[in-house]
């Protein structure tokens, strides 16, 4: 036996003696901390469960007033036709909402998903490998300006530089019967396109982020066989990469929908609020579930009107949880396969 | 065999390949568009927001509030920066130890069903619309004790905990099994192993997962609308009163249609900009080893 692994027992030997003496000490502090670790983790749970519990609370009184599902059928918002008694019709139908929340997050995606995934493409298997790390923080960077300052660009920088593209398609495709009112005029600058565009934008980041890690678990062997057998680089990304990643780029995309579906001050400054009912064209204003709470939560005096608010805000959660435990699913499965 | 044999030029002649080549290239040229796109939004906004914020700001916007008048000029956002720190650094405190201490839970001790459904859910958190989380904190908190900073700061908390609880959760996975084999087989017991093992080696990961959760946190408007309120007008550093913030000092001259109050709005956008940026910078610099995801 060599000295120093003789050594190294020495030591073990000398050391059970204080062990022995603290143990039950160390014992106790051992479990307390297992005990606060497994109590933080189980906050997470905690927290989510009661966001449904306090947010459903809060909207009981409009809840039990109106009806749980008269929010849902009704598609006019009229605070100010509330009462304190008379409950039919409902004036806080959030059908409209749901419709904005929906319009502008497709929008959104038909955009955002093809230059996302493009986006990733490139950095994962067409740039100069030394390129991929710098293309990658930048794309990254998108993620970090902040929803405000988008809200405040869409505003003042994005407007003006879509309106001749828009006034364009409202003139000609515009008034066109029939299928031109989804793109009828006038353009007021604020509306449900703009606040898709803004959307794209932001989720951009997010999805490509998630489609670069799917792309990069893409094994080597497979690229290097489809390049052997004479693959172009795109035959080599259509045959080696795409396939495998199929459901994780569906699971990127539910992500990007999910950040969509909640995105609230970006889309609040762009959309226009107008809460009153659906407006055909997607060149006129609207407003989503996120953006009425923003925009009348601190000025909601009329009967029920708060809690009509928190109404929204549920069923805003509902959606959330729906599109986000699907995207975790669905990319889970994709990453592991 | 043949095949093979065949001089370069004859087969570049043959028009499947040639038309493989072409479809290649015009492929590839959309790949590039795609990112040639998001590179060229991500310029637009910041060259915009940097002109735009540039004619406005100098030293005396940092520290003064703005004006009585919000047609009048002058005046910055000193408020409403002296909030955002104060409000995202109890945030932090807040978030940054339960994150941890989750992800440990879920890393080092966890088993079976829970520790499934805590990994779990907390992504899902990650998505949850952060106006959502501010009605949320509005119902538990502000209804009780009204509109102050800390209520803001436990909204952040929300926001940032899973944030901090996913990068740190990557990180602690990265350390060495064999290093918790070894203090364990040292006679350390295992939270000395987690404490002075697993934490200190995950450091930089934690650090870095934490201070774009920090980022994030400072950008966050529409939590802080339902409960830090705003407060444009004077200087309250104390969390338990309504405050203001810069995030919402931004939106409310953004939309106000005064001109001059606008351009308090650009400065403090190029402000927040660049605290986030540096953030994320930072982080980048001190993680660069490691990949940290923040989606």
């Amino acid at each position: 036996m060599s000295p120093a692994s003789a050594g190294g027992i020495v030591t073990i030997e000398r050391r059970p003696q204080p062990i022995a003496l603290r143990g039950e000490h160390r014992r106790l502090g051992d479990s307390l901390f297992g005990a606060a670790v497994a109590l933080t983790g189980g906050a997470v749970l905690v927290v989510l469960a009661a966001m449904v519990v306090f947010l459903v609370l809060q909207g009981l009184p409009a809840i039990r007033h109106y009806g749980f599902f008269t929010f849902i059928t009704a598609q006019r918002w009229a605070p100010s036709e509330a009462s304190a008694t008379a409950a039919v019709p409902n004036p806080y139908g959030i059908v409209q909402f749901i419709y904005g929340t929906v319009l502008t997050s497709l929008i959104g995606m038909v955009i955002a998903v093809p230059l996302a995934v493009g986006a990733a493409l490139v950095i994962t298997d067409v740039a100069p490998r030394r390129l991929r790390r710098p293309l990658s923080s930048l794309v990254d960077l998108l993620a970090a300006v902040p929803s405000v300052v988008y809200g405040f660009w869409g505003l003042f920088a994005l407007i003006p530089a879509i309106r001749p593209v828009v006034d364009f398609i409202t003139s000609t495709l515009g008034t066109v019967p029939v299928i031109g009112v989804p793109f009828g005029g006038p353009f007021f600058g604020v509306s449900y396109f703009t606040a898709g565009l803004v959307l794209a934008i932001m989720i951009l980041p997010i999805i490509a982020a998630v489609c670069r890690e799917v792309f990069r678990s893409t094994p080597r062997n497979e690229k290097e066989a489809a390049v052997a057998l004479g693959a172009t680089r795109w035959e080599m990304i259509r045959i080696a990469v795409l396939p495998r990643a199929r459901s994780g780029i569906v699971g990127a995309s539910l992500i990007g929908l999910g950040r969509a579906v909640g995105e609230t001050i970006a889309v609040t400054m762009v959309i226009g609020n107008a809460v009153l009912h659906i407006n055909p064209s997607i060149f006129d204003q609207g407003a989503t579930m996120s953006s009425v709470i923003a925009n009348e939560f601190t000025e909601a005096t009329e009967p029920f009107h708060l809690e009509s608010l928190f109404v929204v805000g549920f069923w805003l959660l509902i959606v959330a949880l729906v599109v986000n435990m699907l995207a975790r699913v669905v990319v889970r499965r994709g990453v592991s396969l | 065999m043949t095949d093979v044999a065949l001089p370069a030029a004859r087969f570049r002649q043959r028009p499947a390949l040639r038309r493989r080549r072409t479809k290649n290239a015009v492929m590839t040229a959309l790949l590039l568009v795609a990112v040639a796109l998001a590179l060229g939004a991500l310029a637009w906004v910041l060259v915009y927001v940097g002109i735009r914020g540039f004619s406005v700001i100098s030293p005396s916007f940092l520290t003064h509030n703005p004006p009585g008048n919000p047609a009048a000029p002058g005046g910055g956002f000193f408020n409403g920066i002296a909030g955002s720190l104060i409000v995202v650094g109890i945030a932090t405190g807040i978030a940054v130890p339960l994150g941890v201490g989750a992800a440990i839970y879920v890393v080092e001790y966890g088993r079976g069903r829970l520790r499934g459904a805590i990994r779990f859910f907390n992504d899902v958190l990650i998505g949850i619309p952060t106006i959502v989380t501010g009605a949320f904190v509005y119902a538990v908190w502000v209804t009780r004790f009204g509109f102050s900073g800390f209520a803001g700061s436990i909204a952040l908390a929300v926001v940032m905990l899973p944030l901090v609880a996913r990068t740190t959760e990557e990180m602690l996975r990265l350390v060495p099994t064999e290093l918790r084999e070894g203090s364990l087989a040292l006679g350390a017991t295992r939270s000395q192993t987690v404490l002075r093992i697993c934490l200190p080696t995950a450091l930089p990961g934690i650090i870095t997962g934490g201070m774009l959760a920090v980022a994030r946190a400072m950008g966050e408007t529409a939590p802080l609308l339902l409960t830090v309120l705003g407060n444009d007008l004077f200087t309250q550093l104390n969390p338990l009163h309504r405050m203001e913030t810069l995030s919402l000092q931004i939106f409310s001259n953004a939309v106000t249609g005064y001109e001059q109050a606008e351009a308090r709005g650009w400065a403090g956008a190029l402000t927040l900009i660049a605290i986030v940026l540096i953030l994320t910078a930072v982080a980048r610099f001190f993680g660069r080893r490691v990949q940290v995801e923040n989606v």
